[in-house]
């Protein structure tokens, strides 16, 4: 083996299952024959001593220069630190909202969270509005815990939104499509008419267009985005381009 | 799991969309979802898709001594049960008020409109009776439960045969499926329930609310019919006031539907007999999409083949010579089938093997997929 990544270079785009396991020959490093390299692991993959874990069924996928991971279809969302979700406000308690973001737990926002609010100024934000936040906290041994502002203080976007407007639930896949930078989805339907879109990472969009014709319109097109070739959802959009317009 | 509230975004939408006259996948006011009824390999059993809703039904019956004050008389007993896979709103040991409801209607639907003849499942008057258990089962909660309840356990009833009995003064003789062919109930009607959600006070009127618009509407009205325009039952929750012209209207409205539906029911009643009939494959696995390979599958391994030319010449070599081409199995009657010329068989086996082999041997393309003896592998090409 001539360095540590080969092993990987050889299952990169094919089918791994939880429990294959990645076993790297590290002698080599110590005789100072491999140049050590850093392997930085994606969600699915997991570091177990001096083997690579399997944890989620999917395609393996990599990028230059050493990153890894499984790229899986669910819908169920894990919440995660750093990932901006669209939640339901579903109680107030004490100091803080508690919020549905869709996973086992609801998760926490405090009043003190949005910017400008202060102890003297709450925030207006009723039962069952739209917020657009960040986790601060997030792993599976604590109550998660949402921000509305980011680390300067800004609200950067985030906060109650949504006063027309369809939400609706996809699956992380198409979710994690949408968000890429260079979306060819958000390409094809910026074309169709204008709209305004957030995208919650899980697993939740909201859309509003001019209408509620055409907002219905975009919802049911992105749902209908999932499991279609792009050869076929460009045929799809031409064809309601022609029919609505 | 935790079920997802509904938030006032949403809310507001639908209500303005429903006062613009549209829906949120694009159906009428007065359109249904498309209904699937598909039957399993056992008589009796049922399954529905309205939509995305789904529901299973499951008929079974049982010799029981049947009521004092109705001697005469079988006994049709209905149960309905929501589990937690259907809906995260749905717990387990929780007597809910939906489900209540649900199991009432469903009761007023089939027993008090009387659409099977009750009388004909006695068997010793004040004795032994039938007791008719019908099961239903919700898969998927996506709206509108009580008309797939309704439409699977009539179609179960009508799909199911009990087995024959014969009477020698007080000795009753139950014959298996194998002895006597089994009977099917008899059924006078068949009532089906029609759901119409009302919204604003019932300005508006939705016929087959999925969930988000049972989520957010005032009232239901819910009623069974036949197909001769018969009022089985009807039942409106909610407490919003209805005028006389919108029940009037509902009830013509309903008409209209359940003649389609009853039409529905009785082509896959007929498509399930006629497979059953000439023998073809029924059941659930032929009614699911098909092109979808469930099985395990293997990389192509690699097979020594170096001298396997050689093997391959002496083994025909010292074979006998073989027999004449043979055309297709001769299918005498269903299931039996004859191979061969005359009544020998080609293969050397035993008579008795033969029955179960010969019957429908298609020519196909045999692909290993896993050599294990214990894994039960189906493929769905």
């Amino acid at each position: 083996m001539d360095s540590i990544l080969s092993c990987f270079k050889d299952k990169v785009g094919e089918v791994v299952l939880p429990g294959d396991v990645f076993s790297l020959d590290l002698s080599d490093v110590e005789n100072n024959t491999v140049k050590s390299e850093k392997i930085i692991c994606g969600p699915g993959l997991r570091r177990n001593g001096d083997e690579i874990l399997v944890s989620k069924s999917g395609i393996l996928r990599h990028r230059s220069p050493n990153l890894y991971w499984i790229d899986s279809q669910q819908k169920r969302y894990v919440p995660a630190k750093g990932e901006s979700v669209i939640g339901v406000v579903t109680a107030k308690s004490g100091d803080s909202f508690k919020v549905d973001v869709g996973g086992s737990e609801l998760a926490s926002l405090s009043y003190l969270a949005f910017e400008g609010a202060t102890k003297r100024n709450r925030p207006n934000v009723q039962v069952g509005d739209l917020v657009y936040s960040q986790f601060a906290i997030a792993n599976k041994d604590m109550e998660p815990e949402l921000v509305c502002i980011d680390s300067c203080g800004r609200a950067n976007g985030m906060g109650v939104f949504g006063a027309d407007g369809l939400l609706f639930k996809v699956s992380l896949g198409l979710v994690r499509r949408l968000l890429s930078p260079q979306s060819e989805i958000i390409k094809d339907l910026e074309k169709l008419f204008p709209f305004e879109m957030v995208v919650g990472l899980n697993g939740r969009v909201w859309v509003k267009a001019n209408g509620i014709q055409k907002t219905l319109i975009v919802a049911n097109l992105l749902e209908s985005c999932e499991n279609m070739t792009p050869q076929q959802r460009q045929a799809l959009f031409k064809r309601v381009a022609e029919g609505s317009l | 799991m935790r079920e997802t509230p509904l938030s006032n975004c949403e809310r507001l939408f639908l209500l303005k969309a429903i006062e613009s006259k549209k829906r949120l996948d694009g159906r009428q006011t007065y359109d249904y979802r498309s209904i699937k009824i598909s039957f399993g390999t056992d008589y009796g059993c049922c399954s529905v898709n309205l939509g995305k809703t789904r529901v299973l039904a499951q008929v079974s019956c049982e010799l029981v001594p049947p009521k004092d004050s109705r001697p005469t008389e079988g006994i049709i007993f209905l149960n309905l049960e929501l589990s937690p896979m259907a809906s995260p709103a749905f717990q387990t040991n929780r007597q809910s008020e939906l489900l209540v409801t649900l199991n009432r209607q469903l009761e007023r639907c089939l027993r008090n409109s009387r659409c099977i003849d009750t009388e004909s499942l006695c068997v010793v008057s004040g004795e032994k009776v039938w007791q008719i258990r019908v099961d239903v089962h919700v898969l998927n909660h996506d709206g509108n439960l009580m008309d797939a309840a309704s439409i699977a356990a009539i179609s179960a009833l009508c799909h199911f045969k009990r087995p024959d009995v014969a009477i020698q003064g007080r000795d009753v003789t139950v014959f298996g499926p194998a002895e006597r062919d089994p009977v099917p109930l008899s059924i006078y009607h068949m009532p089906v329930c029609v759901s119409f959600a009302f919204f604003q006070q019932g300005t508006y009127l939705l016929v087959d609310p999925c969930e988000k618009e049972e989520l957010i509407m005032d009232g239901l009205l819910v009623m069974a019919m036949n197909k001769h325009r018969e009022i089985c039952s009807i039942q409106s929750s909610g407490g919003i006031m209805l005028l006389k012209e919108q029940v009037l209207r509902c009830s013509k409205i309903a008409s209209v539907k359940v003649s389609e539906i009853t039409e529905l029911i009785n082509k896959a009643l007929e498509n399930d007999r006629q497979a059953r009939k000439e023998g073809g494959k029924f059941g659930f696995v032929e009614s699911m999409p098909k092109e979808r390979i469930t099985a395990l599958k293997r990389e192509e391994s690699l097979v020594e083949m170096t001298d396997v030319q050689e093997t391959a010449d002496q083994i025909i070599s010292k074979a006998a010579a073989g027999h004449e081409v043979v055309p297709s199995p001769v299918i005498v009657a269903t299931g039996t089938g004859q191979v061969g010329e005359g009544l020998q068989n080609t293969w050397g086996l035993d008579e008795e093997d033969e029955e179960e082999e010969s019957g429908t041997k298609v020519e196909k393309r045999v692909e290993v997929i896993s050599d294990s003896e214990e894994e039960d592998v189906v493929i769905l090409d």
